[in-house]
């Protein structure tokens, strides 16, 4: 095996290993299952409200976009932080000086962001399928195509994490430049609600995005046919949101592995200890 | 080296042999760092070629990372991790690196006796006391077995018991693995104890470099001769002081009083060399105190 290959490896068992101590603080379990049940609960009491003028429950019309949005969220936010924390207290560098490290460490914060969004899928979908009936459909092509468009999802979304990770200088413009866009994003897209109200611009503009595909890839797989009035070009457009989520697949990795590396590149030890310098003067304000 | 127009490190000429122990000695802001993280490929020296078992640091590839160790100062990196799963974790990466003659990694139960850390393996590094995480950062550093081991600062915050135990690891290091050492301090004493050669940086620049010995010897010959003569306060830096006393009573028989000699010590004397420099006088300052005997 290749020592490239190997570090990979190393690094899946990174992921895991970290997801594993997350399991055993009681700090992250709650916020699991503390945003899971809240969704639950909030289609719950919503669940005999119809939408919009449509025949469709709210809990059928929330489900698609909740999921689109947990996986957006979870996925960019979770490697941006991890990135500008890790980057300041010490955990890249330390990566950098085993061979292959870097590899594996990239390698480990995917796969810990992938697999803790688990946890709150399962809740969610699961809660779902359980409560309510009508939103979640039993016909196993249609959870197909819900796994395969959460996978290109994730996949879509995960180099935009390490990006902005890699563009932000500090742990505080995550929230800046990783949260407010993303809520943005969201809004544009149809999440948290019709797109039909925005302008023409705005429309074009969220289908650059990965989210509006997901988002519509996810209704299609829960909504029956009849939904399609609501969509943009009152359409199901498969085929181009396949190719939107692969192309940002493809063109994020390679974006977000040239401004990892430039980043990372510009860590040293002098680099750190000014972060730690610099958070200690802001504990002693 | 240079930040902005400031040049921080500049004529530093460092030829360090297999095997050897050497340290960068220096007060704080001398560039000790900064000179190792160059050497660690970390840093990008805006002149002059650096070269480190062969090659460029800056344009090494894995498997000189696999032959280098780099000891770095933690803070708060893996704190919710014990130090035996990240010993485990960061020595898998050097299984494709193993050879006969360096088997890699060093086993983690291994690793943790020689630092000393049993009693704290399984602590979430975030309990541990300072020296507990800086004889971690030590084992991360040799987890690779590396043929060149570079240390920045290691006993910083160690107590003399930690610090002496320190010292042994690092000869047991050279003495069984032939591992090339180069160690920052600003402690003389450390590095009187631990170096096959010495290099003082102050100001940038190598005010000084040779073996312990030689060093000791050459700044220990001058001495400080201070007398009383007619009410007047007299003070001689004088390389022989006892040749000086002999002339200074010969010529006045009578009227010298509260004679006093005072052997400069290494530390005085370190003290002075690095006062001197950081003042800029560079001019008359022992440059080359002993010749390199690597």
């Amino acid at each position: 095996m290749s020592p490239r290959l190997h570090a990979a490896k190393v690094g899946v068992r990174r992921g895991w290993h970290e997801f594993v101590i997350g399991l055993r603080s009681p700090q992250d379990q709650g916020f699991y299952v503390g945003m899971g049940l809240g969704a639950l609960a909030l289609m719950w009491f919503n669940r005999d409200e119809t939408f919009e003028g449509t025949p469709l429950t709210l809990p059928q019309v929330a489900l698609p976009s909740l999921l689109a949005g947990i996986v957006m969220f979870a996925i960019v936010v979770g490697p941006a932080y991890a990135l500008a924390l890790e980057r300041e207290d010490g955990t890249l560098l330390r990566s950098r000086v085993a061979p292959y490290g870097l590899h594996g460490y990239l390698i480990g914060v995917g796969t810990l962001t992938v697999v803790s969004l688990l946890p709150l899928l399962m809740i969610v979908l699961g809660g779902s399928a359980l409560l309510f009936t009508d939103a979640v459909s039993a016909d196993a092509s249609r959870w197909a195509l819900v796994v395969v468009t959460l996978l290109l999802g994730i996949l879509a979304n995960l180099p935009l994490g390490f990006a902005i990770g890699a563009l932000v200088r500090r742990i505080q413009q995550v929230t800046t430049w990783g949260m407010l866009p993303i809520i943005g994003l969201a809004w544009i897209s149809g999440i948290f609600g019709s797109m039909a109200g925005l302008w023409d611009w705005v429309q074009i503009l969220a289908q650059v995005f990965p989210m509006y595909w997901l988002g519509h890839l996810m209704r299609y797989a829960f909504l029956p046919e009849a939904a399609v009035a609501g969509e943009l070009y009152t359409a199901w457009r498969i085929g181009p949101g396949i190719a939107v989520l692969v192309a940002w697949t493809v063109l994020g990795s390679v974006l977000a592995t040239v401004l990892v590396r430039r980043m990372a590149r510009r860590q040293s030890g002098a680099a750190v200890a000014e972060a730690r310098d610099q958070a200690a003067h802001q504990l002693v304000r | 080296m240079r930040y902005g127009d400031h040049d921080v490190l500049s004529g530093i000429d460092l030829d360090v042999h297999r095997g050897e122990v050497v340290v960068l000695l220096g007060p704080n802001g001398a560039g000790k760092t900064t000179t190792v993280e160059i050497l660690e490929g970390f840093r990008r020296p805006s002149a002059g070629s650096v070269e480190v078992l062969g090659v460029d640091p800056l344009l090494a590839d894995e498997a000189w990372r696999a032959r280098v160790g780099v000891v770095l100062q933690s803070w708060r990196d893996h704190a919710r991790w014990t130090p035996r799963d990240l010993l485990d974790h960061l020595g898998l990466y050097y299984i494709p690196f193993t050879t006969s003659h360096r088997p890699r990694p060093v086993p983690t139960a291994e690793l943790i006796d020689l630092v000393g850390l049993d009693e704290a393996a399984d602590q979430r590094i975030m309990t541990l006391s300072g020296g507990q995480r800086r004889r971690l950062d030590v084992a991360v550093g040799i987890v690779g077995r590396p043929e060149l081991l570079f240390l920045d600062e290691p006993t910083a915050g160690f107590d003399p018991q930690a610090r002496r135990e320190f010292h042994d690891l690092v000869h047991r290091l050279t003495d069984l693995e032939g591992t090339t050492v180069l160690l920052t301090t600003h402690d003389l004493a450390e590095a009187e104890k631990l170096s096959d050669r010495i290099l003082i940086l102050a100001g940038g620049r190598i005010v000084a470099d040779g073996s312990p010995d030689a060093l000791a010897l050459q700044i220990r010959a001058s001495a400080e001769v201070r007398w009383t003569q007619e009410g007047q306060r007299f003070v001689h830096a004088a390389a022989d002081a006892t040749a000086f006393v002999r002339q200074l009573l010969a010529d006045h028989p009578h009227g010298i009083e509260d004679l006093e000699v005072r052997r400069a010590s290494l530390e005085d004397t370190y003290l002075e060399l690095v006062r001197s420099h950081l003042d800029g006088e560079v001019a008359h300052a022992p440059v080359g105190l002993a010749g390199k005997d690597g």
